[in-house]
Protein backbone atom coordinates (compact mmCIF):
# COMPACT_ATOMS: atom_id res chain seq x y z
CA UNK A 1 0.00 0.00 0.00
CA UNK A 2 1.59 3.22 -1.13
CA UNK A 3 0.54 6.12 0.99
CA UNK A 4 1.03 9.81 0.44
CA UNK A 5 3.19 9.98 3.57
CA UNK A 6 5.91 8.06 1.69
CA UNK A 7 6.76 11.37 0.07
CA UNK A 8 7.56 12.88 3.43
CA UNK A 9 10.92 11.22 2.79
CA UNK A 10 12.84 13.81 0.74
CA UNK A 11 14.70 11.09 -1.17
CA UNK A 12 11.47 9.49 -2.34
CA UNK A 13 9.95 12.87 -3.06
CA UNK A 14 12.94 13.85 -5.17
CA UNK A 15 12.86 10.58 -7.13
CA UNK A 16 9.13 10.65 -7.86
CA UNK A 17 8.83 14.37 -8.48
CA UNK A 18 11.84 14.24 -10.79
CA UNK A 19 10.13 11.57 -12.85
CA UNK A 20 6.75 13.31 -12.84
CA UNK A 21 7.89 16.88 -13.37
CA UNK A 22 8.58 16.76 -17.15
CA UNK A 23 5.13 15.27 -17.76
CA UNK A 24 3.37 17.82 -15.60
CA UNK A 25 5.28 20.61 -17.30
CA UNK A 26 4.41 19.21 -20.72
CA UNK A 27 0.71 18.94 -19.88
CA UNK A 28 0.81 22.48 -18.48
CA UNK A 29 2.42 23.85 -21.64
CA UNK A 30 0.08 21.95 -23.96
CA UNK A 31 -3.14 22.89 -22.19
CA UNK A 32 -2.03 26.48 -21.62
CA UNK A 33 -1.13 26.98 -25.26
CA UNK A 34 -4.19 25.02 -26.38
CA UNK A 35 -6.60 26.85 -24.12
CA UNK A 36 -5.23 30.31 -24.79
CA UNK A 37 -4.95 29.87 -28.58
CA UNK A 38 -8.42 28.36 -28.72
CA UNK A 39 -9.76 31.13 -26.53
CA UNK A 40 -7.99 34.01 -28.23
CA UNK A 41 -8.41 33.08 -31.89
CA UNK A 42 -11.21 30.54 -32.27
CA UNK A 43 -14.04 31.91 -30.16
CA UNK A 44 -16.50 34.59 -31.26
CA UNK A 45 -16.47 38.03 -29.71
CA UNK A 46 -19.02 38.56 -27.01
CA UNK A 47 -22.29 40.24 -27.91
CA UNK A 48 -21.78 43.09 -25.46
CA UNK A 49 -18.14 42.98 -24.40
CA UNK A 50 -16.54 42.54 -27.80
CA UNK A 51 -13.00 41.21 -27.83
CA UNK A 52 -12.27 42.20 -24.23
CA UNK A 53 -14.12 39.08 -23.10
CA UNK A 54 -11.00 37.13 -24.05
CA UNK A 55 -9.22 38.39 -20.97
CA UNK A 56 -11.34 35.81 -19.15
CA UNK A 57 -8.97 33.02 -20.25
CA UNK A 58 -6.20 34.51 -18.15
CA UNK A 59 -8.13 36.37 -15.48
CA UNK A 60 -10.41 33.64 -14.15
CA UNK A 61 -7.86 30.78 -14.02
CA UNK A 62 -5.27 33.04 -12.38
CA UNK A 63 -7.79 34.16 -9.77
CA UNK A 64 -8.95 30.62 -9.03
CA UNK A 65 -5.38 29.38 -8.70
CA UNK A 66 -4.42 32.35 -6.52
CA UNK A 67 -6.97 31.26 -3.92
CA UNK A 68 -6.17 27.57 -4.33
CA UNK A 69 -2.47 28.24 -3.85
CA UNK A 70 -3.23 29.72 -0.44
CA UNK A 71 -5.41 26.71 0.37
CA UNK A 72 -2.54 24.44 -0.61
CA UNK A 73 -0.21 26.41 1.66
CA UNK A 74 -2.74 26.06 4.45
CA UNK A 75 -2.91 22.27 4.04
CA UNK A 76 0.87 21.99 3.77
CA UNK A 77 1.32 24.14 6.89
CA UNK A 78 -1.15 21.98 8.80
CA UNK A 79 0.75 18.85 7.75
CA UNK A 80 3.97 20.46 8.93
CA UNK A 81 2.46 21.49 12.28
CA UNK A 82 0.88 18.10 12.90
CA UNK A 83 3.32 15.59 11.39
CA UNK A 84 6.47 17.67 10.98
CA UNK A 85 7.38 16.56 7.45
CA UNK A 86 10.00 18.93 6.12
CA UNK A 87 8.97 18.44 2.49
CA UNK A 88 5.54 19.80 3.39
CA UNK A 89 6.94 22.97 4.95
CA UNK A 90 9.19 23.51 1.95
CA UNK A 91 6.27 22.98 -0.43
CA UNK A 92 4.32 25.69 1.40
CA UNK A 93 7.32 27.99 1.11
CA UNK A 94 7.65 27.15 -2.59
CA UNK A 95 3.98 27.81 -3.32
CA UNK A 96 3.86 31.32 -1.84
CA UNK A 97 5.63 33.30 -4.62
CA UNK A 98 3.70 31.39 -7.29
CA UNK A 99 0.42 32.22 -5.60
CA UNK A 100 1.48 35.82 -5.19
CA UNK A 101 2.21 36.13 -8.91
CA UNK A 102 -1.16 34.58 -9.76
CA UNK A 103 -2.83 37.12 -7.49
CA UNK A 104 -0.93 39.88 -9.25
CA UNK A 105 -1.95 38.53 -12.66
CA UNK A 106 -5.58 38.40 -11.58
CA UNK A 107 -5.43 41.97 -10.27
CA UNK A 108 -3.67 43.27 -13.37
CA UNK A 109 -5.88 41.55 -15.95
CA UNK A 110 -8.88 42.61 -13.88
CA UNK A 111 -7.79 46.23 -14.12
CA UNK A 112 -7.23 45.93 -17.86
CA UNK A 113 -10.66 44.35 -18.22
CA UNK A 114 -12.37 46.76 -15.86
CA UNK A 115 -11.21 49.84 -17.72
CA UNK A 116 -13.28 49.31 -20.90
CA UNK A 117 -16.14 47.50 -19.12
CA UNK A 118 -16.71 49.54 -15.98
CA UNK A 119 -14.85 52.66 -17.06
CA UNK A 120 -12.41 52.41 -14.16
CA UNK A 121 -9.10 50.70 -13.52
CA UNK A 122 -9.85 50.10 -9.90
CA UNK A 123 -12.95 50.02 -7.81
CA UNK A 124 -13.19 49.34 -4.08
CA UNK A 125 -15.36 46.36 -4.69
CA UNK A 126 -15.38 43.44 -2.22
CA UNK A 127 -13.90 40.97 -4.69
CA UNK A 128 -11.17 43.29 -5.89
CA UNK A 129 -10.33 44.43 -2.40
CA UNK A 130 -10.17 40.91 -1.00
CA UNK A 131 -7.67 40.01 -3.70
CA UNK A 132 -5.59 43.00 -2.76
CA UNK A 133 -5.65 41.80 0.85
CA UNK A 134 -4.76 38.28 -0.25
CA UNK A 135 -1.78 39.81 -2.03
CA UNK A 136 -0.73 41.53 1.21
CA UNK A 137 -1.02 38.22 3.06
CA UNK A 138 1.27 36.59 0.51
CA UNK A 139 3.77 39.42 0.95
CA UNK A 140 3.75 39.11 4.74
CA UNK A 141 4.10 35.34 4.59
CA UNK A 142 7.09 35.51 2.25
CA UNK A 143 8.70 38.30 4.23
CA UNK A 144 8.47 36.23 7.41
CA UNK A 145 10.16 33.27 5.68
CA UNK A 146 12.96 35.55 4.56
CA UNK A 147 13.45 37.19 7.94
CA UNK A 148 14.22 34.09 10.01
CA UNK A 149 17.50 32.22 9.67
CA UNK A 150 16.72 28.95 11.40
CA UNK A 151 14.67 26.95 8.84
CA UNK A 152 12.64 24.96 11.38
CA UNK A 153 11.76 28.07 13.33
CA UNK A 154 10.80 29.85 10.12
CA UNK A 155 8.62 26.91 9.08
CA UNK A 156 6.85 26.91 12.46
CA UNK A 157 6.21 30.62 12.58
CA UNK A 158 5.05 30.89 8.98
CA UNK A 159 2.74 27.93 9.53
CA UNK A 160 1.14 29.69 12.51
CA UNK A 161 0.86 32.86 10.44
CA UNK A 162 -0.74 30.92 7.58
CA UNK A 163 -3.33 29.36 9.88
CA UNK A 164 -4.25 32.63 11.60
CA UNK A 165 -4.06 34.51 8.30
CA UNK A 166 -6.51 32.12 6.66
CA UNK A 167 -9.09 32.79 9.35
CA UNK A 168 -8.64 36.55 9.04
CA UNK A 169 -8.66 36.45 5.25
CA UNK A 170 -12.01 34.69 5.41
CA UNK A 171 -13.40 37.19 7.93
CA UNK A 172 -12.13 40.04 5.74
CA UNK A 173 -13.93 38.57 2.77
CA UNK A 174 -17.28 38.70 4.55
CA UNK A 175 -16.60 42.02 6.25
CA UNK A 176 -15.90 43.48 2.81
CA UNK A 177 -19.19 42.21 1.44
CA UNK A 178 -20.84 43.90 4.39
CA UNK A 179 -18.83 47.04 3.76
CA UNK A 180 -19.54 47.82 0.13
CA UNK A 181 -21.80 46.64 -2.61
CA UNK A 182 -19.83 45.13 -5.45
CA UNK A 183 -19.39 46.00 -9.08
CA UNK A 184 -17.82 42.66 -9.92
CA UNK A 185 -20.21 39.94 -11.05
CA UNK A 186 -20.87 36.95 -8.84
CA UNK A 187 -19.53 33.45 -9.37
CA UNK A 188 -20.34 32.33 -12.89
CA UNK A 189 -17.88 29.46 -13.20
CA UNK A 190 -17.91 26.73 -10.62
CA UNK A 191 -15.94 23.51 -10.55
CA UNK A 192 -17.38 21.90 -7.48
CA UNK A 193 -17.48 18.12 -7.17
CA UNK A 194 -16.81 15.74 -10.01
CA UNK A 195 -16.58 17.27 -13.43
CA UNK A 196 -17.82 20.70 -14.19
CA UNK A 197 -21.03 21.98 -12.71
CA UNK A 198 -22.25 24.12 -15.54
CA UNK A 199 -23.98 27.26 -14.66
CA UNK A 200 -25.88 29.73 -16.72
CA UNK A 201 -23.27 32.47 -16.45
CA UNK A 202 -20.84 31.50 -19.19
CA UNK A 203 -21.89 30.14 -22.56
CA UNK A 204 -20.37 26.86 -23.77
CA UNK A 205 -18.33 28.46 -26.56
CA UNK A 206 -16.40 30.37 -23.92
CA UNK A 207 -16.57 27.74 -21.19
CA UNK A 208 -14.68 24.89 -22.90
CA UNK A 209 -11.54 26.85 -23.80
CA UNK A 210 -11.76 28.40 -20.33
CA UNK A 211 -11.69 24.95 -18.74
CA UNK A 212 -8.67 23.95 -20.84
CA UNK A 213 -6.91 27.13 -19.82
CA UNK A 214 -7.86 26.52 -16.18
CA UNK A 215 -6.32 23.05 -16.39
CA UNK A 216 -3.24 24.70 -17.90
CA UNK A 217 -2.93 27.09 -14.98
CA UNK A 218 -3.48 24.28 -12.47
CA UNK A 219 -0.76 22.13 -14.01
CA UNK A 220 1.51 25.15 -14.34
CA UNK A 221 1.06 25.75 -10.61
CA UNK A 222 1.79 22.10 -9.85
CA UNK A 223 4.88 22.09 -12.05
CA UNK A 224 6.23 25.32 -10.54
CA UNK A 225 5.61 24.15 -6.97
CA UNK A 226 7.29 20.79 -7.62
CA UNK A 227 10.23 22.51 -9.26
CA UNK A 228 10.62 25.08 -6.50
CA UNK A 229 10.23 22.45 -3.77
CA UNK A 230 13.01 20.43 -5.40
CA UNK A 231 15.16 23.55 -5.43
CA UNK A 232 14.44 24.19 -1.75
CA UNK A 233 15.35 20.60 -0.85
CA UNK A 234 18.60 20.87 -2.78
CA UNK A 235 19.37 24.21 -1.11
CA UNK A 236 18.77 22.57 2.27
CA UNK A 237 21.12 19.72 1.35
CA UNK A 238 23.82 22.14 0.29
CA UNK A 239 23.44 23.97 3.58
CA UNK A 240 23.80 20.69 5.47
CA UNK A 241 26.92 19.78 3.47
CA UNK A 242 28.51 23.14 4.16
CA UNK A 243 27.73 22.75 7.86
CA UNK A 244 29.33 19.27 7.83
CA UNK A 245 32.40 20.62 6.10
CA UNK A 246 32.81 23.22 8.82
CA UNK A 247 32.47 20.65 11.57
CA UNK A 248 35.11 18.38 10.03
CA UNK B 1 -0.98 36.74 37.26
CA UNK B 2 -1.95 40.10 38.67
CA UNK B 3 1.73 40.63 39.36
CA UNK B 4 2.59 40.41 35.69
CA UNK B 5 -0.19 42.81 34.79
CA UNK B 6 0.87 45.25 37.51
CA UNK B 7 4.48 45.03 36.40
CA UNK B 8 3.61 45.75 32.77
CA UNK B 9 1.38 48.64 33.70
CA UNK B 10 3.91 50.29 36.00
CA UNK B 11 6.69 49.78 33.47
CA UNK B 12 4.59 51.46 30.83
CA UNK B 13 3.73 54.31 33.16
CA UNK B 14 7.15 54.94 34.69
CA UNK B 15 9.74 53.78 32.21
CA UNK B 16 8.75 56.48 29.77
CA UNK B 17 8.38 56.45 26.06
CA UNK B 18 5.59 53.90 25.97
CA UNK B 19 2.51 55.34 27.52
CA UNK B 20 2.17 58.80 26.06
CA UNK B 21 3.76 58.11 22.72
CA UNK B 22 0.79 56.47 21.04
CA UNK B 23 -1.46 59.26 22.27
CA UNK B 24 0.90 61.90 20.95
CA UNK B 25 1.04 60.12 17.62
CA UNK B 26 -2.75 60.06 17.49
CA UNK B 27 -2.86 63.82 18.15
CA UNK B 28 -0.24 64.55 15.50
CA UNK B 29 -2.00 62.35 12.98
CA UNK B 30 -5.25 64.23 13.48
CA UNK B 31 -3.44 67.57 13.38
CA UNK B 32 -1.80 66.65 10.07
CA UNK B 33 -5.01 65.58 8.37
CA UNK B 34 -6.31 69.09 7.56
CA UNK B 35 -2.94 69.93 6.00
CA UNK B 36 -3.40 67.05 3.59
CA UNK B 37 -7.15 67.21 3.03
CA UNK B 38 -7.85 70.92 3.43
CA UNK B 39 -9.52 72.74 6.29
CA UNK B 40 -13.14 72.81 5.00
CA UNK B 41 -15.20 71.68 7.96
CA UNK B 42 -17.86 70.02 5.81
CA UNK B 43 -15.43 67.70 4.13
CA UNK B 44 -13.61 66.98 7.40
CA UNK B 45 -16.80 66.06 9.17
CA UNK B 46 -17.65 63.57 6.42
CA UNK B 47 -14.44 61.64 6.86
CA UNK B 48 -13.78 62.33 10.56
CA UNK B 49 -15.13 59.01 11.84
CA UNK B 50 -13.03 56.91 9.49
CA UNK B 51 -9.95 59.06 10.08
CA UNK B 52 -10.20 58.70 13.84
CA UNK B 53 -10.38 54.93 13.47
CA UNK B 54 -7.41 54.92 11.12
CA UNK B 55 -5.41 57.13 13.48
CA UNK B 56 -6.20 54.91 16.46
CA UNK B 57 -5.16 51.86 14.48
CA UNK B 58 -1.83 53.36 13.42
CA UNK B 59 -1.12 54.63 16.94
CA UNK B 60 -1.80 51.13 18.23
CA UNK B 61 0.47 49.63 15.59
CA UNK B 62 3.40 51.84 16.54
CA UNK B 63 3.53 50.60 20.10
CA UNK B 64 3.30 46.90 19.28
CA UNK B 65 6.96 46.01 19.12
CA UNK B 66 7.38 47.05 22.74
CA UNK B 67 5.06 44.30 23.96
CA UNK B 68 7.65 41.54 23.94
CA UNK B 69 10.85 43.11 22.61
CA UNK B 70 12.22 44.55 25.87
CA UNK B 71 11.31 41.44 27.85
CA UNK B 72 12.98 39.34 25.18
CA UNK B 73 16.18 41.36 25.30
CA UNK B 74 16.68 41.36 29.06
CA UNK B 75 15.58 37.72 29.50
CA UNK B 76 12.36 38.41 31.36
CA UNK B 77 10.49 36.47 28.72
CA UNK B 78 12.40 33.29 29.58
CA UNK B 79 11.43 33.73 33.23
CA UNK B 80 7.80 34.27 32.29
CA UNK B 81 7.92 31.17 30.11
CA UNK B 82 9.36 29.00 32.89
CA UNK B 83 7.01 30.37 35.55
CA UNK B 84 3.94 28.31 36.57
CA UNK B 85 1.73 30.78 34.67
CA UNK B 86 0.83 29.27 31.29
CA UNK B 87 2.27 31.19 28.36
CA UNK B 88 -1.21 31.53 26.89
CA UNK B 89 -2.36 33.45 29.97
CA UNK B 90 0.82 35.52 29.90
CA UNK B 91 0.24 36.60 26.30
CA UNK B 92 -3.39 37.34 27.08
CA UNK B 93 -2.26 39.53 29.98
CA UNK B 94 0.30 41.24 27.79
CA UNK B 95 -2.45 42.09 25.34
CA UNK B 96 -4.63 43.38 28.19
CA UNK B 97 -1.80 45.53 29.50
CA UNK B 98 -1.18 46.89 26.01
CA UNK B 99 -4.83 47.75 25.65
CA UNK B 100 -5.01 49.44 29.06
CA UNK B 101 -1.96 51.58 28.30
CA UNK B 102 -2.64 52.27 24.60
CA UNK B 103 -6.16 51.41 23.53
CA UNK B 104 -8.02 52.91 26.46
CA UNK B 105 -6.24 56.31 26.34
CA UNK B 106 -6.93 56.42 22.61
CA UNK B 107 -10.63 55.83 23.26
CA UNK B 108 -10.58 58.60 25.84
CA UNK B 109 -8.82 61.01 23.49
CA UNK B 110 -10.94 60.24 20.44
CA UNK B 111 -13.94 62.47 21.35
CA UNK B 112 -11.69 65.50 21.85
CA UNK B 113 -10.00 64.90 18.52
CA UNK B 114 -13.44 64.30 17.05
CA UNK B 115 -14.35 67.86 18.04
CA UNK B 116 -11.28 69.12 16.21
CA UNK B 117 -12.34 67.27 13.07
CA UNK B 118 -15.89 68.53 13.37
CA UNK B 119 -17.38 65.09 13.88
CA UNK B 120 -21.22 65.25 13.84
CA UNK B 121 -22.65 65.12 17.40
CA UNK B 122 -24.73 62.02 16.65
CA UNK B 123 -21.56 60.08 15.94
CA UNK B 124 -19.89 60.49 19.35
CA UNK B 125 -21.62 57.63 21.18
CA UNK B 126 -21.08 55.32 18.21
CA UNK B 127 -17.45 56.33 17.88
CA UNK B 128 -16.72 55.67 21.54
CA UNK B 129 -18.67 52.42 21.53
CA UNK B 130 -16.97 51.15 18.37
CA UNK B 131 -13.51 52.05 19.66
CA UNK B 132 -14.25 50.40 22.99
CA UNK B 133 -15.46 47.30 21.19
CA UNK B 134 -12.73 47.24 18.55
CA UNK B 135 -9.43 48.41 20.07
CA UNK B 136 -9.04 45.29 22.27
CA UNK B 137 -8.99 43.25 19.05
CA UNK B 138 -6.17 45.50 17.78
CA UNK B 139 -4.16 44.81 20.93
CA UNK B 140 -4.77 41.05 20.83
CA UNK B 141 -3.93 40.73 17.13
CA UNK B 142 -0.91 42.95 17.65
CA UNK B 143 0.31 40.79 20.51
CA UNK B 144 0.19 37.81 18.18
CA UNK B 145 2.19 39.74 15.57
CA UNK B 146 4.70 40.82 18.21
CA UNK B 147 5.08 37.22 19.36
CA UNK B 148 5.78 36.12 15.79
CA UNK B 149 8.51 38.67 15.22
CA UNK B 150 10.07 38.86 18.68
CA UNK B 151 13.23 36.99 17.66
CA UNK B 152 13.89 39.15 14.61
CA UNK B 153 16.25 42.08 14.86
CA UNK B 154 14.72 45.30 13.55
CA UNK B 155 11.43 43.49 13.03
CA UNK B 156 9.29 46.61 13.35
CA UNK B 157 8.57 47.02 9.66
CA UNK B 158 7.94 43.31 9.18
CA UNK B 159 5.58 43.44 12.16
CA UNK B 160 3.52 46.13 10.43
CA UNK B 161 3.43 44.13 7.21
CA UNK B 162 2.17 41.07 9.07
CA UNK B 163 -0.30 42.81 11.34
CA UNK B 164 -1.96 45.31 8.99
CA UNK B 165 -3.74 42.74 6.81
CA UNK B 166 -4.98 41.09 10.01
CA UNK B 167 -6.40 44.45 11.12
CA UNK B 168 -8.62 44.75 8.04
CA UNK B 169 -11.86 43.26 9.37
CA UNK B 170 -11.68 45.17 12.66
CA UNK B 171 -11.02 48.43 10.85
CA UNK B 172 -13.80 47.89 8.30
CA UNK B 173 -16.45 47.09 10.86
CA UNK B 174 -15.32 49.59 13.50
CA UNK B 175 -15.06 52.47 11.05
CA UNK B 176 -18.36 51.45 9.50
CA UNK B 177 -20.03 51.69 12.90
CA UNK B 178 -18.68 55.20 13.47
CA UNK B 179 -19.45 56.34 9.91
CA UNK B 180 -23.00 55.07 10.01
CA UNK B 181 -23.43 56.75 13.37
CA UNK B 182 -22.16 60.00 11.83
CA UNK B 183 -24.78 59.69 9.09
CA UNK B 184 -27.47 59.37 11.75
CA UNK B 185 -28.17 55.72 10.97
CA UNK B 186 -28.52 52.88 13.41
CA UNK B 187 -25.19 51.06 13.61
CA UNK B 188 -25.99 48.25 16.01
CA UNK B 189 -25.16 45.46 13.55
CA UNK B 190 -21.59 46.52 12.68
CA UNK B 191 -21.01 47.36 16.35
CA UNK B 192 -22.00 43.85 17.37
CA UNK B 193 -19.83 42.39 14.62
CA UNK B 194 -16.87 44.47 15.83
CA UNK B 195 -17.41 43.19 19.34
CA UNK B 196 -17.64 39.68 17.90
CA UNK B 197 -14.24 40.02 16.25
CA UNK B 198 -12.77 41.23 19.53
CA UNK B 199 -14.22 38.32 21.47
CA UNK B 200 -13.18 35.78 18.86
CA UNK B 201 -9.66 37.18 18.64
CA UNK B 202 -9.32 37.30 22.43
CA UNK B 203 -10.46 33.69 22.67
CA UNK B 204 -8.16 32.24 20.02
CA UNK B 205 -5.14 34.42 19.43
CA UNK B 206 -3.44 34.13 22.86
CA UNK B 207 -2.97 30.45 22.03
CA UNK B 208 -1.43 31.29 18.66
CA UNK B 209 0.75 33.94 20.30
CA UNK B 210 1.91 31.46 22.94
CA UNK B 211 2.73 28.91 20.23
CA UNK B 212 4.80 31.52 18.39
CA UNK B 213 6.59 32.52 21.61
CA UNK B 214 7.48 28.89 22.34
CA UNK B 215 8.99 28.56 18.87
CA UNK B 216 10.97 31.75 19.37
CA UNK B 217 12.20 30.75 22.82
CA UNK B 218 13.33 27.31 21.65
Amino acid sequence: MVSIWEYANPRRFMATSGAVLPWVAAIAALSLIGGLVWGFFFTPDDFRQGATVKIIYVHVPAAIMAVNAWLMMLVASLIWVIRRHHVSALAAKAAAPVGMIFTLIALFTGAVWGQPMWGTWWEWDPRLTSFLILFLFYLGYMALWEAIDNPDQAADLTAVLCLVGSVFALISRYALVFWNQGLHQGTTVSTVGVGVARNEGVADVFLYPLMVSLAGFAFLFLALVLYRTRTEIRARRVKALIAQERMA
Amino acid sequence: MMGLLKRDLSLALRAGGGFGLALAFFLIFVALVPFGIGPETGRLSDIAAGLLWLGALLACLLSLDRIFQLDWEDGTLDLIATSPLPLEAASGLKALAHWLTTGLPLVAAAPVLGLMLNLPPAAFPWLIASLLAGTPALSVIGTFGAALTVGIKRGGLLLSLLVLPLYVPTLILGALTATRGAQGLDATTPLLLTAGITLGAAAVLPFAAAAALRVNLR
